[in-house]
């Protein structure tokens, strides 16, 4: 009896395969296994018992899941949106600066560095409404007279968020813009000013058109960062009060491991994840359409 | 169309002093051509008449207004940059009518003055393509046509051709001259080919250091070079100088050799010169043009022979110099050949030794 030999490329390729299988491929295809299932974390028998399009046309119909998903998608537009303006101010500013400017741009990425936990922390305590700088700050100069419930208030909370949120990424815009700037043809710019252009239309017309690749870089990996936001609004609201807040993530995850119903969880983070998908691949698209009509074919 | 004056036009950066004090008045209409080697200020002088850089001293007056302060918008004029620039995300058409959607001009007039350009410039099926999918010299038009479409007072040319090929920039010089025959504008043309400044300037101002050398037509400059610097500068191949010195109303060279004085020369017994003389005006004899009144005879032992066709360019040791003569009506010479050069003197130059300076009276 032989052997059967395993051809060699495949034996020493053996080990990321497996790898790779049991850190992505495993959980993958179990959670959307699971997410067939009424699978409920403290009765592990109901992992074999499917129930197809139960736990999807539950999340379908369920009013709370469409009121996360559309607040996912409002905080996902005015996050991405702000950023992209306050970051491409940020760059042309820092793009102006003579001296200094490495300091600068060290200095604009500081925000990245922290984790989003902390963020969340630093940005729960600035917004208390006992303890919190806003406040103190609002009610010392006269502007407020009662302490604004910042965090309990469903508006103002996700005001809250989308400023933490800002706050952490905006430097994500400003420095793929500023690499934009950096890469700026000057030429077309000269051309732009004897043309009879004033300064806002040189950038109307020439900087703006050049800087949309970036920027739809940026709005693509942003917009998976935000489809997928939960550390931050875990720490400042966990989705409250009485669910204001409540974003898919936060759902999903008190949905998974609170409630324990982790076959509908994963129902419903696969349709997150379509969410994020279509964001990412319109943005993909616009990039390619910005690409185009600079003539940077492929 | 308008005048240019330049007045005591300096350009610094920092403590770099890059154009000293220039003076030059363009009049209305005419082609204006700044020559010189690379970096002796020529692109700097144009761009502060542009305005896409600041002057550091002096004054620039379009038409009657000093616009040293003015923004290039409103300075109407009109530049060709020698990398085109044109505008990478429009098409030919968008970036022909842009200057004129700037000035915020009806669809319709946009539209009949693209369509002229295009005309003028054989662009019209190129209309609808991106400046990337266009070769070099269709974006070198394009260049064109978006300076055209603004009937501007004054055309500014940044050395407009030297990223052509040389079938291509003969081309298009010759289309450059007939579009200023066409349209009649002011033009200042920078350029560091003196070819392309011989044959279209009406008036060529040539440029060292930041300084102006000589200004004069074509043939001016040509005929009366003020110094060695334009004197080899201008024409091709450039003008041969051979030291020497004045005795007895000869010059002897440094081996020896006495050349006549040319006619209308004087100088000092013992004064230190060059001579110029012109590949032109120093010929094999029996391939010459028919002799002169003022003709002088050297023995030149041949070094290299270029064959042109219509002529022959040959190189050959005189007094320790190379000199490169013309032979027309060309027959095969060979390397180490003697032959018999007759000089048209009444065409020769004399320079100072030191100075570089013209010596004619
Ligand atoms: N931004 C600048 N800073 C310092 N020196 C410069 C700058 N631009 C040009 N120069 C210098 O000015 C001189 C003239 O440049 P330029 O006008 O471009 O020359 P040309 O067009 O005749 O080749 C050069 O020596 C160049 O190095
Ligand atoms: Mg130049």
């Amino acid at each position: 009896m032989t052997r059967a030999k395993l051809p060699p490329w495949l034996l020493l390729l053996m080990p990321a395969f497996l790898i790779l299988a049991a850190v992505v491929l495993v959980p993958l295809l179990l959670s959307l296994y699971s997410s067939f299932t009424p699978y409920h974390l403290t009765r592990p028998e109901t992992l074999w018992k499917i129930n197809f399009p139960f736990n999807y046309e539950k999340a379908l119909t369920d009013l709370g899941f469409w009121k996360a998903f559309g607040r996912t998608v409002l905080l996902l537009t005015i996050a991405l949106n702000l950023e992209m303006l306050l970051g491409l101010g940020l760059a042309l500013m820092v793009s102006k600066v003579q001296r200094g400017q490495r300091t600068l741009r060290t200095m604009m990425m500081f925000p990245m560095m922290f984790s989003p936990i902390l963020v969340g922390f630093m940005f729960k305590f600035i917004f208390n409404d006992n303890v919190g700088l806003v406040n103190n700050a609002l009610q010392s100069m006269g502007l407020a007279s009662t302490a604004i419930p910042w965090l309990v208030d469903g508006n103002l909370a996700l005001f809250a968020i989308i400023c933490a949120e800002v706050w952490m990424s905006t430097s994500v815009f400003a420095i793929l813009i500023l690499a934009g700037l950096y890469a700026l043809p000057q030429d077309p710019l000269e051309a732009a000013k004897v043309d009879g252009c004033t300064p806002w239309q040189s950038f109307r017309y020439v900087t703006l058109p050049f800087l949309m690749p970036f920027i739809y870089i940026a709005m693509a990996i942003r917009s998976l960062d935000v489809a997928r936001a939960y550390d931050i609004v875990q720490v400042m609201t966990g989705g409250g009060p009485a669910k204001r807040t409540e974003l898919l993530w936060t759902m999903i995850g008190r949905t998974g491991y609170v409630d324990a119903r982790m076959g509908y969880a994963n129902a419903m983070g696969y349709i997150a994840i379509l969410l994020s998908i279509a964001f990412t691949v319109y943005f993909f698209l616009k990039l390619q359409r910005a690409r185009r009509e600079l003539g940077m074919e492929d | 169309m308008a005048q240019v004056h330049l007045k005591n036009l300096v350009k610094s950066y920092g403590a770099l002093s890059v154009v000293h004090g220039i003076n030059l008045d363009i009049a209305e209409g005419e082609f204006v051509v700044l020559v010189g080697p690379s970096g002796c200020g020529k692109s700097t002088t144009l761009r502060m008449v542009a305005g896409l850089e600041d002057i550091s001293g002096g004054e620039i007056v379009i038409g009657d207004r000093v616009v040293n302060d003015l923004p290039p918008r409103e300075r109407n004029l009109a530049m060709v940059f020698q990398n085109y620039a044109l505008y990478p995300h429009m098409t030919v058409r968008e970036n022909l009518g842009f200057s004129l959607k700037i000035a915020k001009k009806s669809q319709g007039e946009i539209d009949a003055a693209v369509n002229e350009a295009a005309e003028i410039l054989a662009l019209t099926p190129l209309l609808d393509r991106k400046p990337g999918a266009l070769s070099g010299g269709q974006r070198q038009r394009v260049a064109m046509g978006r300076a055209i479409v603004r009937h501007p007072d004054v055309f500014l040319f940044d050395e407009p051709l030297s990223n052509l090929d040389a079938k291509l920039r003969t081309q298009m010089r010759v289309e450059i001259k007939k579009l200023h025959q066409k349209v009649g504008s002011t033009v200042i043309y920078v350029t560091h080919d003196q070819i392309e400044a011989m044959t279209l300037a009406d008036r060529i101002v040539i440029m060292r250091d930041g300084h102006i050398v000589q200004v004069g037509t074509p043939l001016e400059v040509f005929e009366n070079p003020v110094n060695t610097f334009v004197a080899t500068f201008i024409g091709s191949p450039p003008m041969n100088l051979l030291p020497g010195v004045a005795k007895d109303g000869q010059i002897v060279l440094a081996d020896g050799t006495a050349i006549p004085l040319p006619p209308g020369y004087k100088l000092a017994e013992g004064r230190r010169i060059q001579l110029g003389i012109r590949a032109d005006n120093i010929m094999p004899e029996g391939h010459a043009l028919p002799p002169t009144a003022h003709m002088a005879h050297v023995d030149m032992k041949v070094t290299l022979s270029e064959p042109l066709g219509t002529e022959t360019v040959v190189y050959a040791q005189l007094s320790g110099t190379e000199v490169q003569a013309k032979m027309l009506n060309p027959r095969p010479v060979q390397t180490g050949e003697v032959l018999r050069f007759a000089i048209a003197l009444d065409k020769c130059h004399l320079f100072d030794a030191d100075t570089g300076l013209s010596l004619k009276a």
